[in-house]
């Protein structure tokens, strides 16, 4: 510890510190040194590393001095934190009580969340506290509030604590536009922003300074101004532009770094029994996982979706000889039900809690000294964030178990542990900020302080989402808030905003156009939640006459559209049982326990499904292709990677792999892009269209994290691959997909839903999640066919390019394979191949498959005579 | 040949009993039949009735998206002109002696105000182009007949009736409820637009662009179908006929 740091601590602190036999941390003294020299600081810690102290350790020193000098000092916002989770500003706040009170600080520290009543929130308004905690949509709330200047006016620090977590999504950038207009509110405040180790430290940093607001370029830059746009334009679109870094230094000047802690100690588990060739519940393992499990104090168990914490939980109840208390965790559980876990954890009266990314950020609650990843991770920096959940001790190395659940995820545990182990990580590049993002922002900006439209582009392109943003660009976000930004001007005696000549400055329209807006704020878009509940039949048991249904004890809540795949008396497990569904009434879906059942018949819902990392991806494919890679594997798997090599070739890793083949009166097609199972899903789909218009007729296809299969009833070894792969087909097949993919219709309706074309509930009428999609898939239908180059399909295309259908990491795979297609011809299904014909199941063709439903159900006149 | 009746009052003849349910597919149409007269139901969600050479169409519901936008969400300003296209289609297709509009062809009130010239102009030519009959809607009342045609609260055609708010009385065809069906297998559902019969009565679908739908199985609908309906949903180029036991609730 560099002790030329030290005297700077005031000594009541040194003092505080010394009194519980602490030292501070060189990097807690370095950022309060910068803080007081007026300077912003990205804190990279690993857990354990005391962040939060170093990242609130500048406000109380502010604090105690000024609190010294005016003891009448007025009631201002001092410091504000921001906290993507709620739960952790609660936690954050009873930490920070301890310090401050032994150093008898006074001072007030307070929450604000969507919990927090109206009453306190009007006090914090009227006498804000020193410190104030919050979410990011609370600070979107306040800036689109009146008179919030003068609360910020007085700001001195902003803390943003897990901002590697908030930076690329659309909170993130909801949160960047916010961050630029506190600037200008209250231009003497600092930054400091606290981290996970990530991979890429210059955007971060970037994103955290953010550029000095430059003054305002007039006129469309370059891209602006096109009249059509098809939808091949907007994915060159998305290709990122390269950010400008105008009027901004280097940033490593802006990033500490604290000492990593000690390297991590990761098994992954060579399991005695056979490694399933295919399949994603890893019960082969759950024996040794069990054996872990006694020997360890608290075991995280992580999964990777809500299905296979269902069912790892099930099984390991099953083997659980000395009942150990195992506990369930997952986002679809009763809120209650997730308490009273935490809190049993805290409490120590846990071994194991089964969970999914519900317990990746967060709090800690208890003194976890084991994590166990089921399943591959999926990326590189996932994983080292679920380590971090265990023991938090810096000196000491946390422990964690890989247990893959196949074949191919042996390699990719394998790929992610030497990735943790060499300190290499996956990051994803820089982010182009959301339109319908944008659109919320500059509303919320009319509903606060009316604003000066040049002034305010000056401040959005100071953010490093919105640098590259073109005047043409906002002017259209700008339209879209005041009118709907349509071609066709219909629209503009309802004016949302409103010029007010006088001022030259926009503000909303009315009152109530500003109350709608506020309902409205966040970028978070819940799936629609069907309560589960467990029914009741009235009346005692008696033969015949089915008795009506009563709702009984709620369970939990699940995504609506699983639930909308079920018939009646399908059975699937959820909170630890197998349950049969019945029927949905209203915002319930009915079931009883089935007892007896074995095997629930819907194996899995989806929530919770993250595609494997581009980064582990890579590392993957270079595992398969170099002998002395393969080394540490298990010898079934090396066994399997040679038979390949025999049978079939194991590919370059540059190169993509086809195989065609015939089995059981049908011909496959398989292709290994290794690129995650949302990109391969969309490769499926276009390669299905394509062979179709082929005159292939292709009857299905099957996407995983790993391959793309799609079967037919005629050979395929005849097709010209370089013509099937060709980038071409992100055009008008494309096109002609997005048209009736239902996946883009959601995509659609959620950017609809943020920048306020849909509202998400109007003040004193919750309207369901239901209605909204209904009408927004017309909506989507008649824009798409009268407007095809709207704003907001054009936002819609840019957030499918990213989310469920991954088109970026597509294109790039076109791009990486051109002329390196390897197609081989086979008589038999190879090695690799096997896999993925075991998961070859109901997956039916898009479009057709709508239709063959219904052909499923017609009946015709005999029937019903 | 116009077997129009030209009078709203005029009480329909009840037949003894309410006729069997009778459905027979021909192409991509359903024909049904309701007492003694055969009608057709249009995969475009459209009833043709070929003894008056009838089109009938039900909730428009023009100028929905300007409704909204006067209330703050901006939808597409297209809901109008998509409507009246195929609207437009149809009526060019069938060459209808006469169109009957079921109601809730505007919105609301002031939509015929709001509507877009072009749009106006459109509308205006197919009205002149046949009888074209505004059943009076709980949305736009008589707006619409500033458009030309005629307003009227009900419509005698043969011994059918035709009204904007089914009844449940026999050979009765109306519209109001936006009937939509919801089917599940091979592992998800589909929601579709439908036609609810029941060999005495109809309920026709929302031909608009934005109308949403109110799912047959929804206690609405068993006042006016005390024994149950039969769905014919709009399949994607043809109509459906769904059995009462393959509908699901919402």
């Amino acid at each position: 510890m560099d002790d030329g740091l030290e005297p700077f601590l005031p000594p009541r602190f040194a003092a505080w510190f010394a009194g519980r036999g602490w030292r501070p941390r060189a990097h807690q003294l370095e950022v309060a040194r910068r803080a007081a020299a007026g300077l912003s600081t990205l804190l990279i810690a690993p857990t354990g590393a005391g962040k939060t102290l170093a990242g609130f350790l500048p406000s109380l020193i502010d604090l105690a001095e000024i609190a010294g000098e005016a003891p009448a000092r007025p009631h201002r916002l001092h410091t504000l934190y921001i906290s993507p989770l709620k739960a952790l500003t609660t936690d954050i706040a009873r930490n920070l009580e301890a310090p401050v009170r032994e150093m008898a600080l006074k001072l007030r520290i307070e929450t604000r969340t969507g919990d927090t009543p109206p009453a306190k929130r009007q006090r914090q308004r009227a006498h804000p506290p020193d410190i104030l905690l919050t979410t990011p949509e609370q600070l979107c709330l306040l800036i689109a509030s009146e008179h919030t200047r003068i609360f910020f006016e007085d700001l001195r620090y902003v803390v943003i604590d897990e901002i590697h977590a908030l930076m690329p999504t659309k909170r993130g950038d909801l949160l960047a536009l916010a961050l630029a207009r506190l600037k200008r509110w209250a231009s003497a405040h600092i930054r400091i922003g606290l981290s996970a180790t990530v991979a890429d430290q210059e955007s971060l940093a970037e994103w955290l300074v953010g550029a000095e607001p430059s003054p305002p370029l007039r006129g469309g830059q370059g891209e602006g101004g096109r009249s059509t746009v098809s939808a091949s334009d907007q994915l060159h679109a998305l290709h990122p532009l390269t950010p400008s870094p105008q009027g901004r230094g280097g940033t490593d000047d802006v990033v500490v770094q604290a000492p990593a802690g000690a390297p991590p100690i990761i098994d992954v588990l060579d399991s005695d029994a056979r490694i399933p060739w295919a399949g994603h519940t890893a019960r082969h393992a759950l024996p040794e996982v069990y054996a872990r499990i006694k020997q360890a104090r608290l075991t995280l168990v992580f999964v990777n979706t809500r299905a296979q914490a269902e069912m790892t939980f099930q099984e390991l109840w099953r083997i659980n000889d000395q009942s150990l208390p195992i506990a369930l965790h997952h986002g679809s559980l009763d809120v209650a039900q997730r308490r009273k876990v935490e809190a049993a954890m805290a409490r120590g009266d846990l071994r194991a809690v089964v969970c999914t990314s519900t317990l990746d950020l967060g709090i800690d609650w208890g003194d976890v000294d084991l994590v166990i990843q089921i399943g591959a991770p999926k990326g590189a920096a996932r994983l080292v964030q679920r380590i971090g959940r265990s023991n938090h001790r810096l000196d000491e190395p946390s422990r964690a178990l890989l247990a893959p659940s196949n074949r191919f995820e042996v390699l990719e545990c394998r790929a992610a542990q030497e990735a943790v182990s060499e300190g290499a990580m996956d990051g994803g590049g820089p982010r182009i900020g959301a339109l319908e993002c944008l659109a919320q922002h500059i509303m919320g900006c009319a509903c606060g302080e009316p604003f000066d439209a040049d002034e305010l582009y000056a401040e959005v392109i100071s953010t490093t989402p919105y640098a590259s943003l073109s005047r043409d660009q906002f002017d259209r976000a700008l339209d879209l808030v005041a009118t709907g930004g349509y071609a066709l001007q219909r629209y503009d005696r309802y004016r949302r905003i409103v010029l007010d000549p006088a001022t030259q400055r926009w503000r909303a329209r009315n009152p109530g156009v500003a109350q709608q807006h506020r309902m409205n704020v966040g970028a978070i878009i819940e799936s629609e939640l069907l309560n589960v509940r467990l029914a009741n039949r009235a009346g005692g048991a008696g033969a015949g006459g089915r008795r009506p249904l009563t709702p009984g004890r709620r369970l939990g809540q699940i995504e609506e559209y699983f639930i909308e795949g079920l018939t009646p008396g399908d059975t699937f497990m959820f909170a630890g049982e197998i349950l049969r569904f019945l029927e949905v009434r209203e915002e319930d879906a009915l079931c009883v326990r089935a007892h007896g059942a074995e095997n629930p018949r819907i194996p899995s819902y989806a929530g919770g499904k993250f595609p494997l990392s581009t980064f582990l991806a890579e590392r993957v494919r270079r595992m398969l292709h170099e002998p002395k890679r393969q080394r540490t594997l298990p010898p079934q798997v090396r066994d399997w990677i040679k038979m390949q090599k025999r049978r079939s070739v194991a590919p370059a890793p540059d190169d993509m792999l086809v195989e065609t083949f015939p089995r059981a009166q049908k011909h496959y097609l398989v292709a290994y892009p290794f690129e995650g199972r949302l990109a391969h899903q969309t490769l499926g789909m276009l390669v299905t269209r394509r062979l179709e218009r082929l005159g292939k007729k292709p009857l299905g296809f099957l996407a995983s994290e790993y391959a793309m299969a799609v079967w037919g009833l005629d050979p395929m070894g005849d097709l010209d691959m370089a013509a099937l792969f060709d980038e071409d087909m992100l055009g008008d097949d494309l096109e002609a997909w997005l048209a009736e993919s239902v996946l883009m219709k959601r995509t659609f309706r959620n950017c609809a839903v943020i920048a306020g074309m849909i509202e998400r509930r109007a003040p004193g009428t919750e309207k369901t999640g239901r209605q909204v999609t209904f009408s927004a898939d017309l909506i989507y239908d008649v824009l798409r066919q009268y407007e095809p180059s709207h704003i907001l399909l054009e936002a819609a295309f840019a957030d499918a390019g990213e989310g469920y259908l991954d088109l970026k990491r597509l294109g790039a795979l076109l791009a990486r394979i051109r002329g390196r297609i390897v197609h081989k011809d086979l008589d038999r299904v190879s090695p690799f191949g096997a896999p993925v014909m075991l998961e070859v199941g109901r997956v039916p063709i898009q479009g057709a498959a709508e239709e063959a439903i219904l052909d499923d159900a017609a009946l015709i006149a005999e029937a019903m005579s | 040949m116009v077997l129009l009746a030209r009078s709203s009052t005029k009480a329909f003849i009840a037949p003894p009993k309410p006729c069997a349910v009778s459905v027979a597919i021909v192409e991509r149409c359903v024909e049904v039949s309701l007492g003694a007269t055969i009608v057709t139901a249009l995969p475009e969600g459209a009833a043709w009735i070929e003894a008056g050479r009838a089109l009938v169409v039900a909730d428009l519901h023009f100028e929905k998206g300007s409704a909204f936008a006067r209330g703050g969400q901006m939808l597409p300003p297209y809901d109008t002109r998509a409507t009246l296209e195929r609207l437009a289609a149809l009526i060019d297709q069938h060459e209808p002696d006469i169109v009957v509009s079921l109601g809730d062809a505007f919105h609301d009130g002031g939509g015929p105000a709001r509507m877009g010239e072009n749009e106006r102009v459109l509308l205006r030519a197919l009205v002149a182009s046949s009888d074209w009959i505004w059943i009076e809607g709980n949305h736009e009342g008589k707006s619409a007949e500033t458009l030309g045609g005629i307003a009227r609260e009900t419509l005698q055609l043969g011994a059918l009736t035709l009204r904007h708010e089914p009844t449940g009385a026999v050979n009765e065809i109306a519209g109001h409820l936006h009937p939509c069906v919801k089917i599940a297998g091979r592992g998800r559902s589909v929601r579709r637009r439908c036609f609810a019969y029941d060999g005495a009565r109809m309920v026709l679908p929302a031909f608009g662009a934005f109308t949403g739908g109110l799912n047959i199985c929804d206690a609405a609908f068993e006042s006016v179908f005390p024994d149950g309906a039969m769905a014919l949903a709009l399949g994607k180029d043809r109509v459906a006929p769904i059995a009462a036991g393959r509908l699901i609730a919402d």
